[in-house]
């Protein structure tokens, strides 16, 4: 229960941040949605950095860590590393100085100038939204997940249908999703982009301190930081899968298994250098059979799961990173900076900051194999180790409240976007500039955002049960397909409207066809292992530069606009 | 010139990224990190170090002047 309160504490003072945020505003449109271009460099680095990480980078990445091991950092943190500051670098300012010079305050007014195209604002529209959709999905989700276990027992007579037995009276995924949603769209409502850059730098400071502090713990708890190392489950001299020790929650300390406890073992063992491996701590990949009970029935069943990464899907993921050049929200936020300036801490300390996230999640999930059933729903591995672990219910709340933070980091901006760009691309470019006062554009912008806030959480209970990482790796995909219309637009003067409008169609229809043959949003490879968003690119750039090459470019006045002559 | 420089730094550890030399080596660096994570670890530093150069060496001085005048 006191965890409880800890976490309802944390809630409460975000919602006095969105009061104070609301001071500050100045009253109108270009304030609430990119905070009269106002930010510095700090503010711009904890809003970026906390918007790109969501439950996916904690929730998800330990998730991960547990299901394929430590190849889950190279195969999306540290490739991140490289190709988010490139785009930062190449694309983010660049859209910045477009956007500072023409006013442009949504990534659909820039398309729409650049390639002298009205029809493209209305493909770009319900994409945009379909793709974001699925990143709101994984807020919501891995929020519900995260709550319910570490809330376990604090009402029994209530919460009566658990999704797994122990965690019988925990709070419930949908109580939680409404209260998150709730919340969220409170400060956004109250203070537009000014607020969720101050509630997303706040945010973004407890889950990074939070999460070395969870870290250091479960690190006490293993045994010291040398004995942590020994933890992971290991393949025996009879390919059998063993985990070597139990945490004893009485004694509080790690405790040999005699003997080692048996939870899987390798399909079609042959390889003989497998024996004494700890499969989690390396990437070479490896069939494993493992059982998990039924929660309804209590009945074991076996299923298979492949640990390690295949080199050709390590190699290919480094497409996804790619989608950060085409996040609508990810836009407004780099509109919302100073200056150029403001990019330059954010170009070098991103790479440090998703380490700072990143390899404590992957090192804690690759842990819990030892220690953590191997049936646990990936989503509930972190929070799973912090109650198995980290016995104090003040300092459990306290993480909480830094996972809950990484999640509603991201949930602001992409609901204040959607926001943003309905009411721009669609209701004012419709209607007219003159038509609507600031007072009314502002309520058009926070009436669609309550509308989409109340979709995403409907959808949020149909999936509840969808894995965070791999829904967020197909919407991460979509953008990362569009990825060659933006590039072109900034550094390709033969691109035209045709060009770009067949690209991302072929970017859609090619995703719409993987991510049907994925089971709508489950892990899916093709062939020996190559990534969906792979081919997904490659569609749409090819497209993009055939049909550009047949068709009219844009008039030399727009193109001058577009590629000033300090080039 | 600088720019070639940065620009040909970037496709190095774009390769440097696929250390399939790493890929079957579980053994741990400083008794608790796994090898390919060490590695990992440390091309995030690397990336940064290059994020500095590129700020440092290729800043779009023109693209600036081009926003900011009236």
């Amino acid at each position: 229960m006191t965890t409880l309160f800890v976490i309802i504490g944390y809630l409460c003072l975000l919602l006095a941040l969105g009061f104070f945020s609301n001071r500050l505003f100045r009253g109108t449109s270009k304030d609430y949605f990119v905070a009269s271009h106002s930010i510095g460099p700090f503010l711009l680095l904890m809003s970026v950095f906390g918007t790109t990480m969501t439950a996916f980078a904690l929730v998800g990445s330990t998730g991960k860590s547990f299901e394929r091991g430590i190849g889950t950092y190279g195969l999306m943190a540290s490739i991140s590393g490289l190709v988010h500051a490139a785009i930062f670098f190449l694309v983010g300012i660049r859209l910045w100085a477009f956007g500072k010079k023409h006013g442009f305050i949504t990534q659909i007014q820039f398309f729409r100038t650049r390639f002298e195209s009205d029809s493209l604002g209305y493909i770009l529209f319900p994409i945009l939204v379909l793709l974001v959709i699925p990143y709101l999905l994984i807020g919501i989700i891995g929020a519900g997940k995260t709550i319910e276990p570490v809330t376990a027992g604090a009402f029994p007579s209530i919460f009566i249908n658990p999704s797994a037995p122990q965690w019988l009276g925990g709070v419930p995924p949908w109580l939680t999703g409404l209260v998150v949603s709730l919340v969220v769209l409170s400060y956004v409502f109250m203070g537009g982009s000014r607020g969720a850059a101050f509630a997303n730098t706040f945010q973004t400071i407890v889950f990074m301190i939070m999460g070395l502090v969870a870290f250091t713990f479960i690190i006490n708890a293993l045994g010291g930081i040398n004995n942590a190392g020994n933890i992971p489950a290991r393949i025996n001299e009879k390919g059998l899968v063993v985990q070597d020790f139990h945490y004893n929650k009485e004694s509080q300390s790690v405790e040999k298994n005699q003997p080692p406890k048996i939870v899987g073992k390798v399909v079609d063992f042959e390889n003989a250098n497998l024996a004494n491996v700890q499969p989690h701590f390396w990437r070479e990949p490896v069939t494993i059979e493992f059982k998990k009970k039924v929660p309804k029935t209590g009945e074991l069943i076996p299923f298979e799961r492949e640990l390690g990464i295949p080199f050709i899907t390590f190699v290919t993921y480094l497409f996804i990173p790619l989608s950060v050049g085409m996040f609508p929200h990810l836009f407004q936020h780099w509109l919302t900076a100073k200056s150029a300036k403001s990019f330059k801490l954010t170009v070098i300390a991103h790479p440090l900051c998703i380490m700072v996230v990143w390899v404590p999640c992957v090192l804690v999930g690759a842990w819990a194999s030892g220690v953590l059933p191997p049936g646990i729903p990936p989503p509930a591995v972190l929070s799973a180790m912090l109650n198995l672990l980290v016995g104090d219910e003040v300092l459990i709340g306290l993480l909480t409240a830094g996972v809950l933070a990484a999640i509603m980091s991201s949930l602001d901006s992409q609901f204040l976007c959607l926001g943003t760009i309905f009411t721009n691309d669609i209701v004012i470019h419709r209607a007219g500039q003159d038509k609507y006062t600031d007072k009314q554009i502002i309520f058009i912008a926070r009436s669609f955002i309550v509308v989409i806030v109340s979709l995403t959480y409907v959808l949020a209970m149909l999936a509840k049960d969808a894995n965070v990482f791999d829904l967020a790796i197909w919407c991460f995909s979509g953008f990362s397909a569009l990825f060659p219309v933006i590039f072109a637009a900034l550094y390709w003067k033969r691109a035209t409207e045709s060009g770009v409008i067949a690209s991302i169609l072929a970017a859609v229809v090619t995703w719409l066809y993987y991510f049907h043959q994925s089971g709508y949003g489950g892990e899916y490879m093709i062939g020996p292992g190559i990534v969906p968003a792979a081919i997904c690119f490659l569609a749409a750039a090819i497209t993009l530069v055939v049909v550009s090459l047949f068709t009219k470019p844009p008039s030399e006045k727009t193109l001058e606009k577009f590629f000033p002559k300090t080039d | 010139m600088s720019k070639i420089i940065i620009w040909s730094l970037f496709v190095v550890l774009f390769f440097m990224h696929q250390d399939f030399w790493w890929w079957n080596d579980s053994e741990l660096v400083f008794g608790f990190m796994p090898m390919g994570l060490a590695y990992h670890a440390g091309f995030s530093i690397a990336c940064s170090i290059l994020g500095w150069l590129a700020i440092r060496f290729a800043w779009p001085h023109d693209l600036e002047a081009f926003a900011e005048e009236k």
